[in-house]
């Protein structure tokens, strides 16, 4: 069972380890629309999955964060890639597969993967 | 909704929004009443007595971009379709309790899912606020207070990503001595 002692040494390790996190300027942002819409449509494991991939790949210039909805729920999950430099690229009917493909893609090797993107799947 | 825990993970976003610090979610579930007590509690900004009413139609909302929120009337009609009810309690500034009993063996129940992925993400997407998971079966319960990992944790973000695996283990841990992997 989970104790509060190992919490504690997690607490210690981290401390050690906190002079090595750098804030990176040039941060990507990843947003996944979370309203009502997003949610119903299946939001949440996909969120799990981008969560879980920039950590298992200790993305520290990546952030995942949540908004609300964009408006085009028919096309829930939604989730928007910020990259400073670059044109917001919006991915559609996302699902945690695809989200992990996506990170290592786009996020880590920069190709953009196009068939989930709205413009390739809104008509 | 396919899941009540993608319903709770809805209602809270509501807390948030009311800008509360901290969000307690309680699952009550007793075998001997065939039920399930859901309640979301937060000491955000609140609701005046005619906003309470309001927010169960569906073509209420506050946002401005839209003119319709289904997040309270979907989980309501959740409720309901159980034979359970449906409760808002909300008073400006001091904050909104939201309350849902389920008969959980009415054939329109909706499972509850994966309530520790929705507890895990809400921590996780808002490092700055509080909370507290409930969970219980009867008599045997247990709680995860994110007050008291703070006061371990000492200034160490709740979003760390070791932080953020032992939250999740200790849910599905619990879960599974309290529900026995049901």
């Amino acid at each position: 069972m989970k104790s509060l002692a190992e919490l504690k040494a997690i607490k210690e390790k981290t401390q050690a380890a906190v002079g090595m996190r750098q804030d990176n300027e040039d941060k990507i942002r990843i947003l996944v629309g979370m309203a009502t819409c997003g949610i119903a449509a299946g939001a949440r494991p996909v969120l799990a999955a981008l969560v879980e991939e920039v950590e298992k790949r200790n993305l520290h210039n990546v952030s995942v964060s949540q908004t609300g909805c964009i408006g085009v729920c028919q096309y829930e999950p939604v989730i928007e890639v910020v990259a400073p430099n670059e044109e917001k690229v919006t991915y559609v009917k996302v699902t945690a597969e695809k989200a992990v493909r996506i990170i290592n893609d786009h996020i880590v090797n920069g190709n953009v993967v196009t068939e989930y993107t709205i413009g390739s799947v809104a008509k | 909704m396919r899941e009540l825990s993608l319903n709770i993970l809805d209602i809270v976003q509501n807390s948030i929004s009311a800008g509360s610090p901290i969000i307690t979610i309680k699952v009550h579930e007793s075998t001997p009443k065939k039920s399930m007590l859901i309640e979301i509690l937060d000491e955000g900004r609140g609701m005046s007595a005619e906003q309470v009413l309001s927010v169960t139609d569906p073509f209420f909302t506050t946002r401005t971009t839209r003119k319709v929120g289904m997040g309270v009337p979907l989980f309501k009609m959740a409720a309901e379709m159980t034979g359970g009810s449906f409760n808002i309690n909300s008073q400006l500034g001091s904050g909104t309790g939201v309350k849902a009993e389920f008969y959980s063996e009415h054939i329109d129940m909706t499972p509850l899912g994966d309530i520790n992925q929705t507890v895990a993400m809400l921590i996780r997407m808002n490092p700055n606020i509080d909370f507290v998971f409930e969970r219980s079966l009867d008599e045997q319960s247990f709680t995860l207070d994110t007050r008291e990992l703070r006061q371990i944790l000492e200034g160490v973000p709740l979003d760390t990503p070791d932080v953020m695996a032992w939250i999740t283990e200790f849910l599905e841990e619990n879960d599974k001595e309290l529900i026995g992997g049901a």
